[in-house]
């Protein structure tokens, strides 16, 4: 494979343009994250951070530059991505919705090895009892049977959590995991990742608007403004001392 | 039960008082008899539909507005023999038996046959004429058919509640009746009936004039008369001499060979004697609502149900691959989609029945040489042309479930890695059917009464079923309530469903 400048990273982000429109959302781009890292996409909403989350997934085409996700290389181009680049894409990479997005007709178990079954053509009783072992996991055998909709929001992302990693993926991605939390829960949910990271050889790519959440989480912090990325580091030293001057009214903001 | 007979009695009651109540508001005077008050106006009334087309009594084509035929000039014959003029009332064939008994007009002459049911309720005088129920078929095959006996097991097609019709249930021939008389025949030549027996009349203008078909045996004979209301027995008594008059004087016949109906058949006319009328009124079978009919409605109701579940399936079917044609297809597929959605929801079923049965399946059959299952081809008919209609509606009801499906969902099953067909199918159109469910459920009952439309192309189901009783018991009350009541014991069930589905989804969206 092309070895870009960045050979050993997983996950390889250069000049990335996306527009909607005449709006320029994402104004060029650049990053590399290295395997087994957690990084945390901060800035204020409308910065860019869900829009470059949605690019590096494949749910959203671009219009300048280049994204690599493992060994996936998505191109720009006005519709739909090359569909063996997107299947690889999808074989590296997870991803936890917001809202979850969770299937609401099938119960926890299935949720969790409709995938493996119906994509990987798993044998049922194989997938079944992988799925049993990522919903302990997540803190949820004891609700296996259960419908999304009786489910609390935590444990609902416990179950989306545990339906992208059984397909084993390297990267998962996440969009703002604490937004429909509790604030006694973010911690269940920081050990819960920390505890992920380790077992399942995870790179963690998430976006959130919290600065707090990313500090005690990532050891990498992007904050993006207004389609850039104006800070790229250690969560520690970007709140010690940032070095762009937006950085500090965004993190005033924040409290 | 309540028989027939006593329902009319009822009815005559009500008449009785309702008239008694206006003759006491008009200030007392003795009751006016029908010969009386025809004398009094100066004209008789009569009923008769100009659809029956010629010979009868129809439009001239060559000067519109004026009315031709040899009942035309029946009337005014009759008429003149009675001092008055005639004038034509337009009414709906079907309905000419009620309307004379409403007093719509004083006497009804429209190829009117003299049948056990209808020589119940109205008055005959002696016939005018008298035809034959003929038997035709085919000029290729047919050659073993020479009487109704060689038809045992086979299709023979007539109109319903004709003497042909009643001589045909009769005997143990399938008979499949018909609304319109140039259906039966075209519906032989294209082998779907073995045979269809019919008035000499409509055998020689609708089926005689196919080089194809042939006539294989005058089967019965039978009379038009001129129909009366009950009550009015001295007009009957006058109009009776009347035609007497005409036969004798040879009038009554040269009408006839004028519009070329005339045959040895005919002579009778003239010899007719009042025992003559008694024998053709002596013809009763006093048929009342029993457990035959209760039978025979059970069979059209599973007919119904039989037609409308199947129509359904393959309108649930073909409406979901509709929906997603149209909402995920590639272009020709979802402007097709749209078109066909569009075209049969924008056009009555009634037609699209009729353009298939009469149109499109046998041109199919005769292209592809295709024989096969063609006595089936009615019930096929129904069922697809029902499905085809259905499908349209369905297909907007999924549309309508497929778009209140969050986005989300589809993006959390591609990431997933499912293609689009799997997430549709495993992940899409299962939650969009539980939405769609209490509209199918609906549709569904809007179908079991909608396939009442399928009697057009000859299939007997319940609605068809209750006509046909109501006229053969002459009562439409108790036919009709039993039919609502067996209708409704199919749609009630439907509609709890319906409801409880609706309050589970409700439910479901609540939490």
């Amino acid at each position: 494979m092309e070895a870009g400048k960045h050979a050993s990273a997983v996950i390889e982000v250069e000049g990335l343009v996306k527009k909607y429109g005449e709006r320029t959302v994402l104004k060029g781009v650049s990053f590399a994250l290295e395997p087994g890292e957690i990084v945390a996409l901060v800035g204020p909403s409308g910065g860019g951070k869900s829009t470059a989350l949605r690019c590096m997934t494949g749910l959203e085409s671009f219009q300048g530059g280049k994204v690599r996700v493992g060994d996936a290389k998505l191109e720009p181009g006005q519709s739909h991505h090359n569909r063996v680049e997107l299947k690889r894409l999808r074989l590296e990479s997870g991803m936890v919705f917001q809202q979850w997005h969770l299937f609401p007709h099938m119960s926890a178990l299935e949720n969790v090895y409709e995938a493996p079954v119906q994509v990987k053509g798993e044998p049922l009783e194989t997938a079944k009892a992988h799925a049993k072992v990522l919903l302990e996991k997540v803190g949820l055998s004891h609700r296996q049977n259960a419908m999304p909709r009786m489910m609390s929001g935590g444990e609902q992302q416990r179950c989306a959590i545990a339906r992208a990693l059984a397909m084993s993926p390297k990267i998962l991605f996440m969009d703002e995991p604490t937004s429909a939390l509790d604030p006694q829960r973010v911690g269940d949910l920081v050990e819960l990742l920390q505890h992920l990271r380790e077992t399942e050889k995870l790179t963690l790519v998430m976006v959130t608007h919290e600065m707090r959440f990313a500090e005690r989480l990532a050891n990498r912090v992007l904050v993006l403004y207004e389609g850039d990325v104006i800070e790229n580091g250690n969560p520690k030293d970007i709140l010690a001392a940032p070095t762009d001057p937006r950085t500090r009214s965004f993190l005033g903001l924040e409290g | 039960m309540v028989p027939a007979r006593m329902n009319r009695h009822i009815g005559n009651v009500a008449c009785l008082s309702l008239l008694a109540a206006l003759v006491l508001s008009c200030g007392g005077g003795p009751r006016e008899t029908g010969l009386e008050r025809v004398r009094r106006t100066g004209i008789l009334r009569w009923g008769g539909d100009l659809q029956g087309g010629e010979p009868y009594v129809f439009d001239d084509p060559e000067e519109p507005g004026r009315l031709i035929g040899f009942e035309v000039e029946l009337a005014d014959a009759i008429a003149r023999e009675l001092g008055v003029e005639a004038e034509f009332v337009q009414n709906d064939w079907s309905s000419l038996v009620p309307s004379l008994e409403r007093g719509s007009f004083e006497v009804a002459m429209n190829g009117l046959e003299v049948t056990p049911s209808r020589a119940d309720t109205v008055l005959f005088t002696r016939p005018y004429y008298i035809f034959s129920a003929q038997l035709v078929v085919r000029r290729d095959g047919g050659d073993d058919i020479h009487s109704l006996d060689d038809l045992t097991g086979r299709r023979v097609g007539t109109l319903s509640n004709s003497l042909s019709w009643e001589l045909l249930n009769a005997t143990g021939v399938e008979v499949v009746t018909y609304e319109g008389v140039e259906e039966p025949y075209s519906d032989l030549e294209s082998g779907r009936l073995e045979a269809v027996l019919l008035d000499d009349i409509i055998a020689a203008r609708y089926g005689l004039n196919r080089p194809t078909l042939r006539l294989a045996a005058d089967v019965a004979e039978g009379y038009y008369s001129v129909a009366c209301r009950p009550g009015d027995e001295d007009l009957r008594d006058a109009i009776d001499d009347a035609i007497e008059t005409l036969a004798t004087s040879g009038e009554l016949r040269r009408i006839l060979s004028r519009w070329e109906i005339d045959d040895e058949r005919e002579a009778h006319l003239t010899t007719w004697e009042d025992e003559d009328t008694h024998a053709m009124l002596l013809v009763h079978s006093r048929a009342s609502f029993s457990s035959h009919h209760v039978v025979l409605f059970l069979q059209g109701a599973f007919i119904t149900v039989l037609i409308s579940a199947l129509a359904m399936l393959l309108a649930i079917g073909f409406g979901l691959l509709l929906a997603l044609s149209r909402l995920y297809g590639p272009q020709p597929f979802s402007w097709l989609a749209t078109t066909y959605v569009e075209l049969f929801r924008g056009t009555p079923v009634l037609l699209q029945l009729y353009v298939l049965y009469y149109g499109l399946m046998p041109t199919l059959r005769r292209l592809l040489g295709f024989e096969m299952g063609i006595d089936y081809d009615a019930f096929i008919a129904a069922i697809l042309g029902l499905a085809l209609n259905y499908a349209a509606y369905e297909a907007e009801i999924y549309r309508a479930g497929i778009q209140a499906i969050p986005p989300g969902q589809m993006e959390a099953a591609t990431v997933l890695g499912m293609s689009k067909m799997l997430a549709l199918r495993r992940v899409i159109v299962p939650q969009a059917f539980r939405i769609a469910l209490p509209g199918v459920t609906n549709d569904f009952i809007a179908l079991l009464k909608d396939s009442s439309l399928v009697s057009v192309i000859t299939v007997v189901e319940l609605t068809k079923r209750m006509t046909i009783t109501a006229v053969e018991v002459r009562s439409w009350l108790i036919p009709g309530i039993a039919c609502a009541l067996l209708y409704m014991a199919m749609s009630y069930p439907l509609s709890l469903l319906a409801r409880r589905l609706e309050a589970s989804l409700a439910r479901q969206g609540e939490s």
